[in-house]
């Protein structure tokens, strides 16, 4: 861009936009679920619902209803009714806990073994090959392995986010670590530093902005994992509830799930955002 | 060269099929300044790392203070041509890393005020808690000088620390060096391939031939009187001389030089010349 728009009036596109296309949805909804006006036995409706009863399809939901099921999800979420029956609120931490757990064990790997790849063109060139098989794989495939080896499905789903958070924060780590200007390591070695004060008082510096960058790639992806993660292994999570309300055919509540996921990844990215600005250094 | 503080002896850096440099033979007294000019490619950034201990020579050594070098040294503080400032830390935590590697035990506070008043000799006490991003590129080379003046070493290492600066700067700096050297009695080696800041700031001006099998052709002292300022230095008697020594050997001598020693040079002991005092210049009498 060129030009510097003023911030309220993109804004005010982006409420035009969003007016739009949920006038859109609600004008198309509302004519497309049209009354088939066939007779049905009112038991056998009140035991399948209405919509198969009648052979027809489940009308999608217009915009208003979910706003209305948006305010009922949101007045109470974090209700506990029992292990099938939890408020939104409580889906999403779980989701959360297991993507803090298993992207902070990530970190505590990556960080430390990024440090000594980038720092040994040995290491690099030993253990590239196994990061490079491994890195392609998609997270989910592991998820057999570690439900046999762990034996705990709510653990296997935190080592599922531990594999794919790894390798973005690892590959920047060595990147960045690698790429530290030989005129600062030079600095260090004239100081005298020593191998420890140079680690952390030179390279980890230098290299934080990059690290964050792996941090914070690691944790979008994390998030994108741990709903298909909590689909599969069930149980808790927002990925487990999204699976739930399908199952419910509760289109409503799966489209309130795609918003709010949507919402808390973007927060997690802020989030790695400000830290990365934290340890932001310019030339 | 008994009771030089540093003697570099029989230096070279070889690749393979290609020598850049060999049997380099020189000293350097306590409290003298050193200045090596040569044109670039002749490897005199090499001789500076291997004096600072950052590169190991193919041949020969480096002894200082009676003994050889095995690696850097708090002892011997660089001045990077290209600052080598950490651009996450402030000025003055630029100088506190360094003093807080050269006292170990200092509390921080100490480290914190010792920085302060380097940067104050410098002239940067007002700019102490500005980032290098924001400082001007003569700024950034004063916290670099400033940085390596507070270990308070026992000889300064230099590789064209002003060369990357504009002329006004440059030769402010230069003065600057010329007073705290003087004021420290510091000795110093420098790189450089500008005439005039070799004869205002050193005491003799080592003539080195191009590549590749570079060497020391000859040594210029300099007979200049101190202390000299860059606002006098050309009204000197001799300066024109020496000057116009120093110039012929980077234009054309250090080309007619290159691989073929006068008759009599000496690796070990390059002739002397000191064209400002008069004297007729050795090397053109054996040319």
């Amino acid at each position: 861009m060129n030009r510097t728009v003023p911030a309220w009036r993109s804004a005010v596109l982006s409420l035009v936009l969003l007016a739009l296309f949920l006038g859109a949805w609600e004008l198309a909804a509302g004519t497309g679920a049209g009354g088939s006006g066939e007779a049905v036995d009112p038991e056998y409706a009140a035991l399948v619902g209405q919509a198969a009863a009648t052979g027809g399809q489940t009308p999608f939901p217009r915009p208003s209803e979910i706003g209305a099921r948006l305010w009922e999800l949101l007045r109470d979420p974090f209700y506990v009714r029992g292990t099938n029956d939890q408020g939104i609120g409580v889906q999403i931490a779980y989701s959360l806990l297991r993507v803090g757990a298993g992207f902070g064990i990530a970190a505590l790997v990556a960080i430390p073994l990024g440090f000594l790849i980038g720092m040994s063109p040995l290491l690099s060139g030993a253990l590239n090959p196994f990061i490079q098989v491994l890195r392609p794989v998609s997270p989910l495939a592991w998820m057999p392995l570690a439900l046999y080896t762990i034996k705990d499905s709510a653990i296997s789903s935190v080592f599922v986010i531990f594999i794919c958070s790894l390798w973005p924060m690892l590959l920047n780590t060595a990147f960045g670590v690698a790429g530290v200007r030989r005129e600062w390591l030079n600095v260090a070695r004239t100081l005298e530093a020593g191998t420890w004060r140079t680690a952390f008082r030179v390279i980890l510096p230098a290299a934080a902005p990059t690290i964050l960058t792996g941090a914070r790639i690691s944790v979008g992806i994390a998030w994108l994992v741990i709903v298909a993660a909590e689909m599969l292994v069930g149980g808790t999570g927002i990925g487990y509830w999204v699976w739930n309300q399908w199952n419910n055919l509760s289109l409503a509540d799966i489209v309130i799930a795609i918003l709010l996921i949507g919402v808390v990844g973007l927060l997690l990215d802020r989030l790695l955002g400000a830290l990365a600005r934290g340890v932001a250094w310019q030339d | 060269m008994h009771g030089d503080y540093v003697s570099v002896e029989g230096v070279s850096r070889r690749y393979p099929g290609h020598v850049v440099f060999r049997d380099l033979h020189f000293g350097v007294r306590r409290g003298e300044f050193v200045c090596l000019v040569g044109h670039s490619g002749c490897g005199k950034t090499t001789v500076l790392n291997i004096l600072a201990g950052l590169d190991a020579p193919d041949g020969g050594g480096v002894i200082v203070d009676g003994q050889e070098i095995t690696g850097p040294s708090l002892d011997r503080a660089v001045i990077f041509q290209s600052h080598a400032l950490m651009p996450w830390l402030t000025a003055q935590g630029n100088v506190a890393f360094a003093l807080s590697c050269r006292h170990r035990g200092w509390p921080r506070a100490r480290v914190r005020e010792a920085a302060r008043a380097a940067l104050e000799k410098v002239g940067l006490g007002g700019a102490a808690d500005r980032k290098p991003s924001q400082l001007s590129g003569g700024m950034k080379q004063r916290v670099g000088i400033a940085r390596a003046l507070a270990l308070d070493p026992k000889m300064l290492l230099m590789d064209e620390p002003f060369s990357a600066l504009d002329a006004l700067t440059r030769g402010a700096l230069q003065d600057e060096v010329a007073r705290l050297v003087a004021e420290a009695n510091q000795t110093a080696f420098m790189i450089t391939h500008d005439v005039d800041e070799a004869i205002l700031l050193a005491d003799r001006i080592l003539l080195m031939t191009n590549g590749p099998d570079a060497r020391v052709a000859e040594v210029v002292v300099n007979t200049l009187p101190k202390p000299r300022t860059r606002a006098a230095l050309h009204k000197l008697p001799g300066y024109h001389p020496l000057r116009d020594h120093v110039m012929d050997f980077l234009l054309t001598r250090s080309r007619t030089l290159a691989g073929a020693p006068a008759p009599g040079w000496d690796a070990k002991a390059p002739p002397e010349v000191r064209p400002a005092a008069g004297a007729p210049p050795l090397g053109a009498a054996a040319e």
